[in-house]
């Protein structure tokens, strides 16, 4: 019997658009890319020029600090443009796919008789090293390390997510490879964080499983519930699909980065799941699927909370697994918003009457509007209800704005993430950035440290 | 509504940078936010966000509010009228207490929002709702007879060096409202305490007059309890009746405007916590700390004050309407859960020994809350040390 987690803290945010469980079509997408803004913790360097032509697992981008750290085609076709922005900071290396993908070829293994360092070699040049993250600092895990143990979170717990006993299915092999490997990179042990009743079996890691709203899926939540991380100490994790990505490249010895993306909210035609490349069109995967809508649409490639604001000629994120839909609701103009009753108005708290109907069990479409102005701080317990961590919110966030770095360590900040205080985010009266002032302290803090 | 939209959109211009009447930006913005939910939508992070704002918070603490404002406005006039001996009915008993009080609110408002505004502009940012709430707790927590330009001068005190200097509303460390009475208390004592302030009995706007009765007496029942000679002393109503517990949970008797009926607070507190906006652990607290206290000194029973009961205390003076809508105030109270407790216990007993031992103060409440208040950070300092000491422990090990 599997050791079970309870959390009480948290918010399960209802959204109409739950993706049904079948495979959708899309359309040809016409370029990939490769986004250095989905990854934290590197600096790009380009080495291919436009016109180059490559393969599925070329390398197109490596880490200037870590030029073991490869970011590879996911595509074979040709190199069309390298996008800059301000100080020729690098937005996007663009791809446009050959009729027929060619793939590297980097050879298939057989892992129980792998050596640590011929796996991290094999992921790092298959170009899925960035799948792997470490705490602190939550950005793409330093090869020259060896962390205390490694966190694998095997279900998705946001709002909208997709189900991962349905995605897995065919592909429990690749899963477990995955697995088998990353338990050989640490001296530690692997975990697993599953959710309470799951189907997914594994073997050769340490199983627990977790039972509560979201961030029960969250990685930084059950590393804290099962075994916090310390100064000084580090862990690496990844989420299931990366597992499987990484599996599959040891088993097919190819950069076969196809996956099952949920197609999700209220603004589609229809929902479901479809078979993409990360790096696609977004116009690809959605264009044929959204309503036509009086207002305007945000897409977000992943999920509301900490997903990414993308335009249809924008592509799908490194890691994500998501499209959401919501009306964008910058053509409202709500007469008296604060004074009304609010029968059908999302709030976590109790201040309108539609906390009595239903409240937040209740699916609704929700816009992308922030309702309200920012100010100080001004409730309490607002964030500690939604943060299932040993760590006071509040206080750590006044630590990381005023930028003092013993009391940020005292208070946990090698621990978290961003996303781990994305609901903290949603349900503030007072309307802060937090992700925006977690993700600055922690970059702030690594650049302080080393 | 739509064409309301439109004019706003229309002269919208004349308010941004450069525009003719710039200097009232923080002005407009305040309007328009209070007109129309803004329709910013979020560039970073979330992607939704709570229906709650700053706004709807502050308007459920005034709906909380309204019952004890009401039945204080009736309460002047009731008091008015048994001090000369009068019976005009419920309307006009209603009226003159309304027409006694509005100005007061007035006044608040008018001096605390004007500051408000002064700075929001300024400082060049939006307008918080931080005295919305102050600005009605400042007139229900002062005697009826208070001048008006008292309240104008203690109001603009509080603001300014209690808020403002601070940063603004969520960065005071004293409850503002609480720092306009304690002005008042500190600066006019004569205005503040005795017999005279509590009920008025001149006339209001031309309503009212009347030769006060013999009997009549405006000591409030904790002062009545303060200046007792004797142990046993029976709290009376201004003709001399005794007080029943039933009395002093309606609230029919003489007190500051909104304090005197725990029955209008309870429906306040019923509401708070219903909507969450108020914390059960600081308000449960303050009572259990003051019951506590009171029922100690019982026992001791030497002096009138001390042989007053812990239902008493609760029920009398302004230690429920402290309790209620003053100790839960998230910006100076405790900010952890741990912490709440320990500061509402710490509320509610020092509120007691402050009217028990020291017969200059008969209200404790207000300085129980208001040095409270410089013990919450140190409270959670403490709160917050402990989960500090645990990581470190942890580390090591």
């Amino acid at each position: 019997m599997a050791n079970v987690i309870k959390l009480k803290k948290g918010l399960d945010i209802q959204l109409i658009g739950k993706p049904t469980e079948t495979v959708l079509t899309g359309e040809h997408s016409g370029n990939y890319a490769i986004v250095p803004d989905n990854f934290n913790g590197i600096t790009p360097k380009v080495i291919v020029h436009e016109g180059d032509k490559v393969k599925a697992g070329s390398v197109l981008i490596i880490d200037k600090t870590y030029p073991e750290i490869k970011f590879v085609s996911p595509v074979s076709g040709e190199v069309t443009a390298v996008n800059r922005g301000e100080k020729r900071k690098v937005l996007s290396v663009v791809v446009k796919p050959d009729a027929e993908n060619q793939y590297e070829d980097f050879g298939k293994k057989n892992v129980s008789t792998l050596k640590p360092e011929d796996i991290k070699e094999a992921i790092l040049n298959g170009g899925l090293w960035p799948c792997i993250k470490q705490r602190p600092y939550d950005m793409i895990a330093r090869p020259d390390q060896t962390p205390r143990d490694i966190f694998v979170s095997a279900f998705y717990s946001a709002p909208l997510a997709p189900n991962i006993e349905y995605t897995i299915k065919g592909q429990e092999n690749d899963f477990q490879t995955g697995l088998d490997a990353l338990a050989k990179l640490t001296d530690g042990k692997l975990y697993v964080g599953l959710k309470q009743g799951s189907s997914i079996k594994v073997k050769n890691a340490e199983v627990v499983e977790f039972n509560g709203p979201h961030p029960a899926g969250n990685v930084g939540v059950q590393i804290n519930n099962i075994k916090p991380v310390n100064k000084g100490e580090v862990v690496w994790t990844l989420y299931a699909d990366d597992v499987i990505l990484i599996g599959r490249l040891l088993n097919n010895g190819i950069a076969d980065f196809s996956r099952l993306v949920a197609l999700t909210g209220s603004e589609l035609s229809k929902t479901g799941y479809i078979k993409a490349i990360p790096g696609c069109e977004i116009n690809s995967l959605v264009g044929d699927k959204l309503q036509p809508s009086k207002g305007n649409i945000r897409i977000i490639s992943g999920n509301i909370l900490t997903g990414t604001k993308v335009s249809q000629t924008d592509y799908l994120g490194f890691y994500d697994n998501q499209i959401t839909t919501i009306p964008e609701g910058d053509d409202v103009h709500e007469f008296f918003g604060w004074a009304t009753l609010g029968v059908n108005k999302f709030s976590a708290g109790g201040t309108f009457l539609s906390g009595l109907l239903g409240g937040v069990k209740k699916a609704r479409i929700i816009d992308a509007r922030i309702k309200g102005g920012k100010r100080a701080m001004i409730m309490s317990n607002e964030y500690d209800k939604v943060f299932p961590m040993d760590i006071f919110p509040e206080y750590l966030l006044k630590a990381i704005i005023t930028f003092d770095i013993d009391k940020m360590e005292n208070l946990g900040i090698y621990e978290v993430a961003p996303e781990d205080f994305a609901l903290c985010e949603v349900v503030d009266t007072s309307k802060i950035e937090i992700q925006k002032i977690v993700r600055n302290g922690l970059d702030l803090l690594y650049k302080e440290m080393n | 509504m739509k064409a309301l939209r439109n004019y706003l959109d229309k002269i919208k211009p004349n308010f941004e940078e450069g525009g003719k009447l710039a200097m009232f930006r923080s002005v407009f913005d305040g309007f328009e936010t209070f007109l129309f939910t803004p329709n910013t939508t979020s560039k970073s992070g979330v992607h939704i966000h709570d229906s709650i704002d700053s706004k709807r918070t502050m308007t459920v603490v005034i709906i909380a509010l309204i019952p004890a404002l009401l039945f204080g406005m009736y309460n002047v006039g009731y008091q008015h009228n048994l001090a000369i001996g009068a019976d005009p009915g419920f309307l006009s008993t209603f009226i003159f207490g309304f027409l006694a009080v509005l100005p007061k609110i007035i006044v608040s408002y008018v001096v605390g929002l004007g500051i408000e505004f002064a700075v929001a502009q300024v400082k060049k940012e939006e307008i918080q709702e931080g005295f919305l709430v102050s600005g009605i707790l400042i007139p229900m927590i002062v005697p009826i007879d208070t001048p008006l330009w008292m309240i104008a001068v203690a109001t603009a005190f509080a603001v300014v060096f209690a808020k403002e200097v601070f940063g603004g509303t969520g960065y005071n460390v004293f409850n503002v409202a609480l720092v306009t009475r304690a002005f008042l208390f500190f600066a006019y004592p004569a205005a503040m305490s005795g017999e005279k302030v509590f009920v008025r009995t001149s006339e209001t706007f031309g309503l009212g007059s009347g030769n006060v009765v013999d009997a009549f007496s405006g000591a409030t029942p904790l002062g009545q309890i303060a200046t007792a000679t004797t142990n046993n002393t029976t709290v009376t109503d201004v003709l001399g009746n005794p007080l029943s517990y039933m009395d002093m949970f309606i609230g029919l008797i003489p007190g500051s405007i909104g304090e005197t009926s725990k029955l209008a607070i309870l429906i306040g507190a019923v509401i708070l916590l219903i909507t969450g906006i108020a914390s059960w652990k600081t308000m449960i607290s303050v009572f259990i700390g003051g019951g506590i206290t009171a029922a100690l000194f019982n026992l001791a029973g030497t002096t009138a004050a001390m042989s007053l009961g812990p239902v008493e205390h609760i029920l009398l003076g302004g230690f429920a309407f402290g309790a209620v809508f003053m100790a839960t105030d998230p910006v100076t109270s405790a900010r952890t859960e741990k912490g709440k407790y320990i500061y509402g216990f710490l509320v509610g007993f020092m509120a007691v020994v402050i009217r028990v031992l020291n017969p200059g103060y008969p209200e404790g409440m207000m300085l129980a809350i208001l040095l409270m208040n410089v013990f919450a950070p140190l409270i959670d300092y403490y709160v917050v040390d402990a989960n500090i000491r645990k990581r470190l422990k942890r580390a090591i090990k």
